[in-house]
């Protein structure tokens, strides 16, 4: 990537593992990525891939025992992964802004829209009771709320799910962070719902320049939004490279897997492509590529040596295939 | 909300009459009142003229209309030990209890709520391991048991604050107060701390049982995601989704503890209302039983609707459809 110094979010080499009694569970391993202003990068993989926990690791929200071993997170200029919890603080919500799965019970429900919005914008911008409404109200009307006077005063529960959405949305920009970590932003919604909170997900960050983490394992969503994906599997990153690349090209055996398995609309098949056996757990990943046992390529170079991600074009790929096809 | 808080009403009222009645019921069963009130020396013709003066001759549904007109009005009718006023005699006692009580409760939200937090947030430590355990004691330590450890401790022992009475007091109107002097509040120290130990714990344990849930809610990863500063998130947006079952428990304890404070009252030689009613028990004193009763019904009703109407301050979802 030739403007990685001008990311907003570089990680690098990251590594984070769960500390337990029977021995250390390795969540995440040599995960690295960047993002530029109002890119949007998409991080799909099957569940317990990773995807959020790359999120939580970089906002600071692992939960204990859960800690980051290796590597580094920095936001623009500033290493963000040892600071203490106080410092995050004015991290979070600030320069980091966070989109969470579920609206229904992302907002607390004994408050109103507007005071938690209020609460976040004096929190991190220092404005006074009237200022910080008025910016309340003008959030809620960027995210697209009818009548946001008066839905300011109203509580969650008076609300859609997708109209909450668009809450948490406004919440999360409410600092104008420069980086967005949206985690599954539209699963829980209507199929109707996601297409208009992605497109205004979208719409907003290329308005804003903000930075985009977009984690999800539907596919079309990231088809639509994102510019770039990034493809975890057993806590790893496999491939990472441009949409277009990544959908219609995929370099790892484990993308074309998961892209085999969407079924393509309108055609008529008698069964669904799948990957064979599942993904390994965190505590017996397999030596070498993680995915060499579920691996139709598989050489013995697989089960013993690990890749990492190598140069492929205009993205990169962890597969010894694309290292000179000595697999 | 003002229909919500009318139809609350509505619903007390009832309740009260039916508790009315069985008061009422409570004269009519336990025997006939004039044998209890004369002696063997009283004529017939005074027997029948003290019948007629208390209104025993008419049907038992004006009796009943009387009975509940009365005590609407705060007429409970006389004592049958010594002749006084009822209400003049629990409106002597009533403070007492009242302000013992109200200060337990106090006491006991003010220590329980920070401490069921904190015990949360920091679960595992060593110190909140430790109110744990002590917890459990709270919790099975009769509140003699209680009452007298602090009266050795404190009053025998160190010497520091009365072991029985209320001290000097303060009339407002028809108000006794022990809470305007030093020594009233001296002697008020001890009895509402036994009071309240038992209130703490159960309060401290309730707060940690909720908290724990809430905490595991997104919105409270969310509002951490937002860069809410920890403290705030705990106290503010965390401690008030705890709250509807500790304000439940909160009321119905300060309705208990007033009518079953008797035994803390016992200890501490407290004169309030636990001890008339002991009196009135042995002597088979009917009208205060019947006005304790309804005192002690009204106290619980009016707690229990004042609760209701706390839900829908605290939780917009229960204020009903918009």
């Amino acid at each position: 990537m030739a403007e990685a110094d001008k990311a907003v979010l570089e990680v690098r080499n990251l590594r984070v593992e769960f500390p337990s009694r029977r021995g250390v569970a390795t969540a995440l391993s040599d995960v690295s990525l960047s993002i530029l202003p109002g890119e949007i990068l998409g991080v799909v993989g099957e569940s317990g891939a990773g995807k959020s926990m790359t999120g939580l690791a970089i906002q600071g929200l692992l939960e204990r025992p859960g800690r980051i071993a290796e590597g580094e997170v920095w936001l623009g200029d500033r290493r963000i992964d040892q600071l203490n919890d106080r410092e995050m603080e004015s991290i979070r919500g600030r320069e980091i802004g966070a989109i969470f799965q579920d609206p229904l019970t992302s907002l607390n429900p004994l408050f109103t829209v507007g005071s938690q919005l209020t609460e976040t914008i004096r929190q991190h911008l220092g404005m006074g009771r009237a200022e910080a409404r008025e910016r309340a109200i003008s959030l809620l009307k960027d995210v697209g709320i009818p009548s946001p006077e008066d839905r300011f005063n109203q509580y969650p529960h008076q609300f859609s799910g997708g109209m909450r959405q668009r809450v948490v949305i406004a919440l999360a920009l409410a600092a104008s962070p420069k980086l967005i970590i949206a985690d599954e932003p539209t699963t829980a919604l209507d199929v109707s719902i996601q297409a208009q909170i992605t497109s205004l997900l979208r719409k907003l960050c290329k308005e804003k320049q903000t930075a985009v983490m977009l984690v999800t394992h539907d596919m079309g969503v990231i088809a639509e939004t994102a510019d770039r994906i990034a493809v975890m599997y057993a806590g790893r990153l496999v491939e990472i490279g441009p949409v277009a690349e990544v959908l219609h090209a995929p370099k790892h055996p484990y993308t074309r897997g998961l892209m085999a398995s969407i079924p393509a609309l309108g055609a008529r098949v008698e069964r669904l492509n799948q990957i064979d056996g599942s993904m390994p757990r965190l505590d017996a990943v397999p030596d070498g590529c993680a995915f060499n046992p579920r691996c139709k390529d598989a050489g013995p170079r697989c089960s013993r040596e690990r890749p990492s991600l190598l140069p492929v074009g205009t993205g990169a790929s962890a597969c010894w295939i694309n290292a000179g096809g000595t697999a | 909300m003002l229909v919500f808080i009318i139809g609350r009403i509505a619903n007390a009222i009832m309740v009260m009459l039916a508790v009315a009645m069985l008061a009422f019921l409570i004269f009519r069963l336990a025997g006939d009142p004039v044998e209890l009130m004369v002696t063997e020396q009283t004529t017939q013709a005074d027997r029948d003229a003290l019948r007629e003066r208390l209104g025993l001759n008419e049907s038992v549904a004006t009796q009943f209309v009387r009975f509940v007109g009365n005590a609407a009005q705060g007429d409970f009718g006389i004592s049958y030990r010594n002749g006084q006023d009822v209400l003049t005699l629990i409106g002597e006692r009533f403070p007492a209890t009242l302000e013992l009580v109200l200060v337990a409760t106090l006491i006991s939200l003010v220590v329980g709520l920070p401490l069921g937090v904190l015990t949360a947030i920091k679960r595992g430590r060593w110190y909140t391991e430790s109110l744990q355990f002590l917890s459990i004691i709270g919790v099975s330590l009769p509140s003699f048991v209680v009452g007298i450890l602090l009266i050795l401790v404190f009053s025998v022992i160190l010497g520091w604050s009365p072991s029985f009475g209320r001290g000097e007091v303060v009339q407002l109107g028809w108000w006794s107060t022990g809470l305007l002097t030093p020594s009233g509040r001296a002697a008020l120290i001890l009895p509402a701390i036994a009071l309240s130990l038992y209130q703490i714990t159960l309060i401290m344990r309730l707060v940690r049982a909720e908290m724990l849930e809430v905490l595991r809610s997104d919105y409270i990863k969310f509002a951490r995601a937002r860069g809410i500063p920890r403290w705030r998130v705990y106290f503010r947006h965390a401690l008030r989704n705890c709250l509807m079952p500790v304000v439940t428990m909160t009321a119905m304890n300060i309705g208990s503890l007033i009518a079953f404070a008797l035994i803390t009252e016992t200890v501490f030689q407290w004169p309030g209302m636990g001890m008339l009613f002991i009196q009135a028990v042995t002597f088979l004193d009917i009208p205060v039983m019947a006005a304790y009763l309804c005192i002690i019904s009204f106290i619980f009703v009016a707690l229990n609707t004042l609760v209701d109407i706390t839900y829908a301050v605290i939780d917009p979802r229960l204020r009903g459809s918009h």
